[in-house]
């Protein structure tokens, strides 16, 4: 064994408490790091899944009608003037199929899906439930919201007046599958359609309002033959939808809304949980960092003696120095393997504890190799580093001096 | 004729002193030529400057002013790396309190110099500690933690350590300073069997008048000057 790796593992093992008690620490610091970063990436990965799971990740409408005036004033006309905003009319995106060829084409688009959506009535026996029309392309859709495994009664079908419904309308309305309603739209079009399936998405307005139905069908309820109101998009990084959604814009002319934009409040709320967490994450590693430092300090002032005569025989100054860099990197490794396991446990037991009555956990927790890897790096580098002023100390000592004044 | 050959050891005008403001002369211009093979005692009163002659001997601490070279090295130039390796491969050191490490055994202990500068102990760098142990009169006692040897034992450790790499020069600061007289005695013999049988080079530093009559030379260093330099 090289000789410093053999006279680290020594000092670490003749000095039993002091080892154990900075690989407690160390284990400790890991742990919390595991957890809480297991139990805050859970929240936010469902959180996000929750709301991404009921909409698309970029949404492009029609542009706003703005008011046209009838006069304008010139250098010789002054004109006093009240100009009221125009009531927005349900229209078609011009040349929508041009518009979503365009679109796939951008960098970070995985799919995308035209639709209508517009507002109407829902009618059931006494029941009169305000709604949101939505007239999707079937297999389009799935891409973007994949409503099929959503579905808690029946099937996603949209052919021949079958519609799908949200679960809190269907109860709302007293409604089940196989039943019909009578439903109108904003332009006044009136049908009787039949429930085919009735989805839960975990979104109490989209749950409580959404009546899903063929494109074909909304475009007759709305008057908007061969015509869509919205383009959806799905992007493969969903961190990248607001960027992307400027480059769709800037390239289509059509402005486009990402989830962020829309959730502007839950991802200052994400951002706020994850600035807490690079703090914790931040003291933790620090107080391992000092834990580290002191103990390795402390072991150099007890050596400085053995140093001065392992300096006076002829071994050189890298090589002390690599003695107490290995006895850091070895605390930090192995804090952090005890630390990540005890972490991990400590999640999955947490998550297995607090259950909400259907079962499902009500602290999701996240924990995956690249966490353990990124805590374990983190205290090992961390130990390395810690290690260096001791390291350095311990180097730079004159041999005659240590000799002689231990 | 001339010997060809260069001395040993050649310490030329060595001055050294202390302090920033108010300096204190340690050294104040010491010249020294030692052969090898010879046995010298350096002897004087506390504070005469034996203790940091040796040390400017033996590359721990650097002249003010002066120059020391062993054998055709010249070391007053050298970095540290250049030091490290002079003293790894000429010298050998013997402290008054030994100085083992305590986390080792005697083996690991004595295989230090070797194992310490190379890096990878090898299995020469084991049968020579071993052998030098036996030397020693330690064979029955490789694997002890040199916590668990008496002091005579832990010194004849010591002095097997600074012999592993055959240096030709050893320098001994007070080798018996902390042992009984029966352990002193055992000590002296072999630092006087090592110089006999391989030819190394010893440069003691003692208060001990018996330890130092019996060597081959004595240089007596009083404030910081030689005051005598006698063979006997």
């Amino acid at each position: 064994m090289p000789f410093e790796w053999f006279l680290a593992l020594r000092y670490l093992r003749d000095a039993k408490g002091q080892t154990a008690l900075i690989l407690g620490g160390v284990a400790i610091g890991v742990s919390v790091i595991v957890f809480l970063s297991a139990l805050i990436g859970g929240l936010q990965a469902s959180l996000i899944e929750k709301t991404l799971g009921a909409q698309p990740h970029i949404t492009l409408h029609v542009p706003r009608e703005a008011p046209r005036p009838l006069v304008e004033p010139t250098a010789k006309v002054a004109i006093a003037r009240q100009i009221e905003e125009t009531s927005q009319r349900l229209r078609s995106i011009d040349q929508w199929p041009t518009v979503m060829a365009a679109v796939e084409r951008i960098p970070g688009v995985i799919a995308t899906s035209p639709s209508i959506n517009g507002a109407g009535f829902a009618v059931r026996s006494g029941a009169k439930r305000p709604i949101v029309i939505r007239g999707v392309d079937r297999e389009r859709v799935l891409a973007i919201i994949d409503l099929r495994k959503r579905m808690v009664a029946g099937h996603f079908e949209l052919d021949g007046g079958t519609v799908a419904i949200g679960a809190k309308l269907a109860a709302d309305l007293g409604a089940t599958v196989g039943d019909k309603l009578r439903i109108s739209s904003s332009e006044g079009v009136e049908d009787v359609v039949t429930i085919g399936g009735i989805f839960r998405l975990g979104n109490e307005g989209v749950d409580g309002s959404w009546l899903v139905t063929s494109l074909r069908h909304a475009q007759s309820l709305y008057g908007l033959a061969g015509g869509v109101t919205t383009i959806e998009l799905k992007v493969a990084d969903v961190f990248a939808a607001e960027r992307i959604a400027g480059e769709v814009q800037s390239r289509t002319g059509i402005p486009a809304d990402s989830w962020m934009k829309i959730n502007a409040e839950l991802l200052a709320g994400l951002s706020a949980q994850s600035s807490s967490k690079l703090m914790i994450q931040f003291f933790v590693i620090l107080a391992v960092a000092l834990g580290i430092a002191s103990v390795l300090i402390v072991s150099v002032v007890q050596k400085s003696r053995e140093i001065g005569i392992l300096r006076a025989v002829g071994t050189p100054r890298g090589r002390i120095l690599r003695v107490f860099l290995i006895q850091g990197g070895l605390l930090g490794i192995g804090g952090s393997v005890v630390g990540c396991a005890f972490g991990a446990l400590l999640a999955k037991l947490f998550e297995s504890l607090a259950r909400d009555p259907g079962g499902a956990p009500k602290f999701p927790v996240q924990i995956d190799a690249s966490l353990l890897l990124f805590a374990s790096a983190l205290a090992t580098g961390v130990g390395l580093l810690a290690a260096t002023i001791p390291a350095r100390r311990a180097a730079a000592l004159d041999p005659a001096t240590a000799i002689r004044n231990g | 004729m001339a010997d060809p050959s260069p001395p040993l050891l050649l310490v030329k005008n060595v001055v050294k002193e202390y302090g920033d403001v108010a300096r204190t002369r340690a050294l104040g211009g010491v010249d020294l030529t030692v052969g090898r093979g010879e046995l010298v005692a350096l002897v004087g009163p506390s504070g005469s400057g034996k203790s940091t002659l040796l040390n400017i001997i033996g590359l721990l601490d650097r002249p003010t002013s002066g120059s020391v070279a062993l054998g055709s090295t010249e070391t007053t130039a050298l970095d540290d790396r250049g030091l490290t390796d002079v003293r790894a491969r000429m010298l050998g050191f013997i402290f008054q309190f030994h100085h083992l490490l305590p986390a080792f055994t005697a083996l690991e202990n004595v295989m230090i110099p070797a194992w310490g500068h190379d890096g990878w102990p090898s299995a020469k760098m084991r049968t020579d500690a071993a052998d030098i142990l036996r030397e020693v009169g330690l064979g029955d006692r490789i694997d002890y933690r040199s916590t668990n040897l008496s002091g005579g034992q832990q010194q004849r450790v010591a002095i097997a350590r600074a012999l592993l790499r055959r240096p030709p020069l050893v320098l001994a600061d007070e080798p018996t300073g902390n042992l009984d007289t029966a352990s002193s005695a055992e000590v002296l013999d072999l630092m006087r069997r090592f110089n006999r049988d391989l030819g190394t080079t010893f440069i003691i530093v003692t208060h001990d008048l018996r330890i130092a009559e019996s060597c081959d030379r004595i240089i007596e260093l009083v404030d910081g000057v030689v005051t005598s330099d006698r063979r006997r």
